[in-house]
């Protein structure tokens, strides 16, 4: 077993600390994606320091402060139509909005990734059975699939997650698949298993690790998405309820104000619009660096 | 080529039969009862069974779903809770809103979006470039519900310029002919001269176009432009160019028609998405199609409809799929030939 | 003789602008080629050949690719001072070129027919009809059987010899064929096809009198084709003389090394097995201003690690690029 490592797993075990760091140094040089990283951890900051940053009480209200327009000190970004500070919405809707991001990401990527590695490592009818079902879900718009397992399952943003999670997961398992597919056809593989290499081993610990390249840059692409989506879901009474202090729900509730106080529907969009844009130039950044092929 | 065809069009039914099983599944063991949902939570017990007795919903499981799979194959998907209506009828009646906004929204996004992606690969690096595909990065960060909003207060509440929602300014009295709107308002212009019907409909149609094509139009527009740098690489632009072809032939004829290869795809994709789309763009513009009405109907629990409109709207994605596939395969004379 | 010149290129430098760093790709490139003559551009991949040909024909990908200077004369004229514009005019009309791979340099979307076409139409200003007809006359001329049919294939449709008379056929459709670049055209093909290839090469160039630019790194297709040869090595130019002298005697240790390499080279059999040359070409972006060869030539001294050599004239117009030119002993 051990010569045999030299193969490849070895090499990756030996080599993934260099490979990563290399992958690192390239995403280093990439300017727009360290931008994009950097409105992360931006937000992941504000998110996890939220009661110190934020300037008031999120949930406080105070009729006397009703619609106070952007700009009116101490409330920088106005106020809404309950008298709540924007700005310290949008800093607690950092937390919502990235938590519903990781973990919805994280359902489809487990799940996603666990049905691909399988079907693709033992084909035959597990295959053929779990590929017409990812065909099934992705012969839906995943929008209307995320709207309507979120509907059956009653509007709470741990729903919204959820749905999230499984409509987007056929297209991490088609990917894992794919890749394990060309994996198992490296020579590595062959070898391994023809020294009686356990599939569960072989499975997790030689394949898995080769395959994760294409699966981290949709992961972190996904995250914006998911964002998105959740607050899409909560636009549409669907996710988080009032009140809560999410982004997508503080624009539909700033709806019919839309002619009177701008501000209120403006900034948590344009707090949307900054983590997801984060999230899309980390993932095409770190798409170049993993796979070459793409880059133009 | 027809071996193809033929092989694409077989795995239509049964993605489609599992589309429609699926369905029934997801909803038949949803929690909450559909005669709950009617009476109201504090109906009595015999009312109820009498309900779901009158809804067949009494007969165990794959009875149900066989009465259900015929019903289906009628287009039948039974009445509306919420209406009493024909659910087929009220999505015959919906539809063209929603075909109407989904096809100039795709017009928009194509035509705007390839125009962007040509130009940005041909001009790659310079300041056109880097405005444009940083826009298109905006665009698909973009959650497509504030977008909507945010232009209702631009150019409706603050220039005034557009109707913040419906399809049609209502002191305009017309009967529509084909439910599309724009056509009817061309067709009312033959007939009586009268151009503001036709107007109305247009300036209806903008905002919620341009709305549910941002996204579309954004990723249009960054396929066709690495699809592009990728072509431009090839040998045949070369040869092309080293026979003295002028450059913009070279461009828009034999790299552009390599490039919409991988793009069609992407278009009929997004055409697809569209129709779902439209659930958020319909809802803020007030516009009368099959979104808005999917949403209320989710709103109600109104489980025929739900149905109704799920499989409907899937049918449709899962036929546009097809038909980018046909497309491609006629577009590509590799395929096309063999 | 000087005006005899159809190409004339002078002290011509090629430069890469890459992430890494720059690479030089062409460095004080001299050459020339006579009206009908056929001059091959021999050396081993990424020594720099294909870029002097894109150069001829200023098609450098530009950006990274940039011609530093140099002067390119063609017909008396220096193309690298005209614009983009007039450059157009005098691709596919004065200049032509065929690709190596002819799996890759016809467009797969295109009818055969409609992409010869093009030259008629943007040269001789024809319409789509007449284009299309004189079309067919060019598949005649090439020797592709039933030319009709042939111009509505695509190019996935025909074999890689018909494709590359395909792109014969363009090279020649040009008003005014005077220089025909061809890069590596028979590498990809069978044996027995290249063969057929250079036969209708030869003989279409000695029917219309043009040059041929012959990029290659198989000795073989030199003896065959050329008339002068001229050797590279990492962009520099090492060796230049007619065919015969190179094939008798050689003077630089790398063109010596290329035909040690040659399966059927009857001069060398004595020395009875094929040899490969040692070690592989440098890095472009690490070298000196040294022999290019040093770090693989078995003569390498010292002064050939710090000084590129001087021009040596052998006689006959066999000029060499090496320190111990005529000392060496093979």
């Amino acid at each position: 077993m051990s010569f045999l490592k030299l193969f490849k797993s070895e090499n990756v075990a030996n080599n993934s600390e260099s490979i990563w760091y290399e992958n690192w140094q390239l995403l280093k040089k990439n300017k727009s994606a360290m931008f994009g990283l950097y409105i992360i951890i931006f937000f992941v900051l504000i998110a996890i320091f939220a009661p110190v940053v934020a300037p008031f009480d999120p949930y406080a209200q105070n009729i006397d402060i009703r619609k106070l327009p952007f700009f009116s000190w101490p409330y920088i970004l106005g106020t809404d139509d309950f008298g709540r500070d924007i700005l310290s919405r949008i800093i607690y809707g950092a937390r919502i909005s990235l938590v519903i991001g990781f973990i919805s990401v994280s359902i489809s990527l487990i799940f996603g990734s666990f049905i691909g590695l399988i079907s693709g490592f033992y084909g035959g009818w597990i295959d053929k059975i779990s590929m017409r079902i990812i065909d099934i879900m992705l012969a839906f718009p995943y929008i209307l699939l995320t709207i309507v397992i979120v509907a059956l399952l009653g509007p709470t943003l741990l729903n919204a997650m959820i749905a999230i999670g499984i409509a987007r997961l056929p297209q991490y398992a088609r990917i894992m698949r794919a890749s394990v597919l060309a994996e198992k056809a490296a020579e590595y593989v062959e070898a391994e298993k023809s020294l009686g290499v356990g599939n569960v081993e072989l499975m997790f610990r030689s394949i898995l690790p080769n395959c994760l390249a294409p699966i981290i840059v949709q992961a972190t692409l996904g995250v914006g998405s998911a964002i998105i989506e959740s607050a899409a879901l909560s636009f549409l009474g669907l996710g988080a309820q009032p009140p809560t202090p999410e982004w997508g729900l503080m624009i539909a509730s700033a709806r019919e104000f839309v002619s009177s106080a701008w501000w209120i529907v403006t900034f948590p969009g344009i707090a949307i619009l900054f983590v997801v844009l984060g999230f899309n130039l980390l993932g095409d950044g770190i798409r170049d660096v993993l796979d070459p092929r793409l880059k133009d | 080529m027809y071996k193809f065809i033929l092989k694409r069009v077989g795995m239509l039914l049964p993605t489609l039969f599992g589309v429609i099983t699926l369905v029934f599944f997801m909803l038949a063991l949803s929690p909450g009862e559909p005669a709950r949902v009617i009476l109201g939570e504090r109906a009595n017990k015999e009312a109820v069974e009498k309900l779901n007795a009158e809804l067949g919903l009494d007969k165990p499981m794959h009875v149900q779903y066989v009465i259900y799979l015929k019903k289906v194959v009628q287009l039948d998907f039974g009445r509306s809770i919420k209406t009493g209506q024909r659910v087929i009828d009220e999505i015959k009646s919906r539809f063209p809103a929603t075909i109407e906004l989904a096809i100039f929204s795709m017009i928009l996004a194509s035509v705007a979006g390839i125009f962007i992606g040509v130009i940005s690969a041909t001009k790659r690096y310079s300041l056109l470039d880097y405005v444009s595909m940083f826009g298109a990065l905006f665009g698909v960060s973009m959650p497509v519900f504030w977008l909507g909003l945010v232009l209702i207060i631009i150019f409706s509440v603050n220039l005034n310029l557009l109707p913040t929602g419906g399809r049609m300014d209502i002191r305009y009295y017309f009967v529509p002919i084909t439910n599309f709107y724009i056509l009817d308002g061309l067709i009312h212009f033959f007939k009586s001269g009268d151009l503001g019907v036709f107007l109305s409909a247009v300036t209806h149609m903008i905002l919620p176009a341009v709305t549910l094509g941002t996204i579309p139009l954004a990723i249009i527009a960054r396929i066709t432009r690495s699809s592009m740098l990728e072509v431009l690489k090839q040998d045949y632009i070369k040869t092309a160019r080293a026979i003295g072809t002028p450059e913009h032939k070279v461009i828009f004829k034999y790299a552009l028609r390599n490039a919409l290869l991988p793009v069609i795809t992407v278009i009929g994709l997004q055409f697809g998405m569209l129709l779902a789309g439209a659930i958020l763009t319909e809802t803020i513009f007030a516009w009368p199609g099959i979104g808005k009405w999917l949403y209320h109907a989710i709103e109600s629990r109104d489980f025929p409809a739900i149905q109704g409109g799920i499989i409907v709207i899937s049918t449709c994605f899962v036929l546009i799929n097809l038909f980018v596939d046909l497309l491609y395969s006629v577009i590509n004379p590799k395929i096309r030939t063999e | 003789m000087e005006n005899n010149k159809f190409l004339d290129i002078k002290g011509l430098n090629v430069s890469f602008y890459t992430q890494k760093g720059v690479v030089r790709a062409v460095r004080d490139l001299d050459l020339w080629i006579n009206k009908g003559e056929t001059l091959a551009l021999v050396g081993e991949s990424g020594c720099g050949k294909s870029v002097t040909a894109s150069s001829i024909i200023r098609l450098i990908p530009s950006p990274p690719g940039k011609i530093e200077s140099g002067e390119i004369f063609l017909d008396g004229q220096d193309i690298l001072k005209l614009s983009e514009e007039e450059m157009q005019k005098i691709r596919g009309d004065k200049i032509s070129m065929i690709f190596q791979d002819p799996m890759t340099s016809l467009n797969p979307v295109f009818k055969i027919g409609d992409q010869i076409a093009e030259i008629f139409i943007t040269h001789y200003g024809l319409k789509k009809k007449e284009a299309l007809e004189r079309a067919v006359e060019m598949l005649d001329m090439v020797k592709i059987p039933s030319p009709e049919k042939r111009v509505k294939s695509y190019p996935h449709q025909l074999s890689g010899g018909m494709r590359q008379r395909v792109m014969i056929a363009m090279a020649l459709a040009s008003p005014h064929p005077g220089i025909m670049i061809a890069d590596e055209p028979t590498t990809a093909l069978d044996v027995t096809i290249q063969a057929q290839i250079l036969d209708l090469m030869k003989e279409l160039q000695e029917k219309i009198q043009m040059s041929l630019l012959l990029i290659t790194h198989d000795m073989g297709v030199v003896a065959e084709m050329a008339s002068r040869v001229a050797v590279m090595y990492a962009g520099r130019k090492v060796e230049s003389a007619d065919v015969y002298s190179i094939f008798e005697k050689p003077f630089h240790p790398y063109t010596v090394g290329l035909l040690n390499s040659m399966p059927s080279n009857e001069k060398y059999k004595h020395n009875a097995r094929l040899e490969a040359i040692e070690g592989n070409v440098p890095n472009l972006l690490e070298i000196g201003d040294g022999c290019p060869f040093e770090n693989r030539c078995k003569y390498a001294k010292d002064i050939c690690r710090n000084k590129f050599p001087e021009i040596k004239d052998m006689g006959n117009n066999h000029h060499v690029w090496c320190h111990f030119a005529g000392e060496l002993n093979f």
